[in-house]
């Protein structure tokens, strides 16, 4: 690693401060992929900002009847708190999909939300890449392309976002609380990771004065009907080629709202309004799930490599919202796809 | 060459060398005051300054699990933790599990079931195991497995891992039966 300098934040608005004062800084918490990225030299902050002991460690009911999740909650806490297990299963089970027992027992809330993609070309200091080095290129098209994404993708940028507890969060349509000098403003998941388009280098649409203070899940989880599908190389600890997150609400033989959301397929978690509004309404069969994964497929694009992706997904999709729509999630423990 | 040089140079002149930190660490159950720098590791300065070298620097990136430890009771990877972020914590390695001369109910179980071939990520295993079983959330072997996967062994030393983790949550029992299912 570089030398690099250490403080640490005593309140929120000290943090604000700090980082509003020294571009070249960077917050810590968890560590998990900023140390990593530091190790590999890919990122060289001037100083270390340490939040870790800052209050945003609870987790407790919001005023609109949905839960706040403080930053710094970590994600094995998150995954196994009995209001998430209770009223958010889709997001635990996306949690434990993910990473190592100890990767999240590190691992922050808000810090899932920044982690940085982990395409080999980002990563490998000697090949271009434009999301490290903007203008330099992309070595990933045209290059070995296996894990890249088919949706949303620009000529400057085919990275995956590699979160699995974002995918959740998405379809959930949480919210993202952030605090700068600007004051605090809450900003809907959809809006907060962005597609590369001509600054892939830029992640999300975060400020660089605010750090994320909470996470907010609306009152609506979808335990009764969800399914968080990880389809990967390796049966655990590996990350998705292709994963779907679904929710759905059912009132007898009809589906009332249907919420899906892909992940290792884009620069953020990927939904498709024209898919959820022609599964709402429908029959919970087999017909609706193909005709709403022929609607978000319609939009994607392979780059040689990753064209399987088009045809996994498509299945994952169905088998996912299959898995949601009988009460039988996929399990994170016994890896068989039911 | 001249070009990098001058780079490092420049690199130098933007970020100068900072100062390093005191910190108080409990290292089973020791309480020791060290000096670092901002990007010594946990590891680091496990292995480097405190002499406790059984706990192992594999990958250094988080993928392997052979530096893990436990961090006020949680298994963590030292290599991925800034050990100036720790000031105060609790920190067992693997050097900490025996009680005097009885070793821990995991080390006498990857004794008993031969749980390792060269050994390498074997004090991660044990570190990682006393997590789990602390953490109380596996009670299949389907479950250990997951939630030992962030621990890799090159070797292929897995079904007996398991079976060594199933002796001590489950009892003796239950890996009789394990093992006549194999």
């Amino acid at each position: 690693m570089n030398n690099f300098g250490y403080t640490r934040a005593s309140d929120v608005p000290d943090a604000v401060r700090q980082i509003a004062a020294d571009p070249a800084a960077k917050f810590i918490a968890g560590g998990t992929n900023i140390i990593d990225l530091m190790k590999e030299n890919v990122t060289r902050p001037s100083r270390l900002i340490d939040i870790t002991h800052l209050p945003l460690n609870r987790i407790e009911d919001a005023q609109d009847g949905g839960l706040r999740i403080g930053a710094l909650v970590p994600n094995s806490d998150l995954a196994y708190h009995p209001q998430i297990a209770a009223r958010y299963p889709l997001l635990g089970s996306a949690i434990l999909a993910g990473a190592s027992a100890q990767l999240r027992n590190m691992a922050s809330t808000g810090g899932n939300l920044l982690q940085r993609t982990r395409c080999l070309y980002f990563y490998d200091m000697t090949t271009p890449c434009n999301k490290r080095e903007p203008g330099t290129g992309c070595s990933a098209i045209g290059g070995v392309n296996r894990m890249h994404a088919i949706f949303g993708t620009s000529e400057h940028c085919i990275a995956t976002h590699p979160s699995d507890m974002c995918v959740a969060l998405a379809a959930l349509e949480a919210r993202v609380l952030a605090t700068g000098r600007d004051g605090e403003r809450s900003i809907a998941f959809a809006d907060f990771h962005r597609l590369p388009g001509d600054a892939p280098h830029v992640d999300t649409n975060l400020r660089a004065d605010e750090i994320i203070t909470a996470v907010e899940l609306p009152p609506k989880g979808f335990a009764g009907h969800y399914s968080y599908l990880k389809i990967r190389d390796r049966l655990s600890y590996a990350f998705a080629l292709v994963s779907v997150a679904v929710g759905l609400e059912l009132e007898g033989d009809t589906i009332r709202e249907a919420r899906l959301a892909l992940g290792g397929v884009a620069h953020k978690p990927w939904r498709n309004p024209d898919a959820e509004a022609r599964l709402a309404g429908a029959p919970p069969t087999r017909e609706s799930f193909s005709a709403a994964a022929e609607i978000v497929l319609r939009s994607a694009r392979g780059f040689g490599h990753n064209d399987f992706k088009i045809e996994l997904a498509r299945r994952a999709i169905v088998r996912a919202l299959t898995q949601a729509a009988r009460g039988t999630p996929q399990s994170q423990a016994d890896k068989r796809i039911a | 060459m001249a070009q990098r040089s001058s780079a490092a140079r420049k690199q130098q002149e933007r970020f100068p060398t900072p100062a390093k930190i005191a910190i108080t660490l409990h290292v089973n159950g020791v309480e020791r005051k060290l000096t670092v720098a901002p990007w010594t590791t946990l590891l680091d300065a496990l292995r480097l300054y405190l002499d406790l070298t059984g706990t192992k620097k594999g990958c250094d990136h988080g993928q392997c699990g052979a530096c893990t430890v436990l961090l006020d009771g949680r298994r963590i990877n030292s290599c991925m933790t800034l050990a100036v972020m720790k000031d105060g914590a609790q920190v067992t390695t693997v050097e900490g599990l025996a009680q005097g001369n009885k070793l821990h109910p995991l080390q006498q179980a990857f004794m008993d079931h031969d749980a390792f071939q060269c050994g390498y990520c074997t004090p991660g295993q044990i570190c990682s195991a006393v997590g789990l079983v602390a953490e109380g959330r596996a009670r299949t072997p389907d479950e250990i497995r997951e939630l030992m996967s962030g621990n890799i062994c090159r070797c292929g030393a897995y079904p007996k891992i398991v079976a060594a983790i199933e002796q001590v949550m489950f009892g003796n029992a239950a890996q009789r039966a394990g093992d006549m299912g194999q």
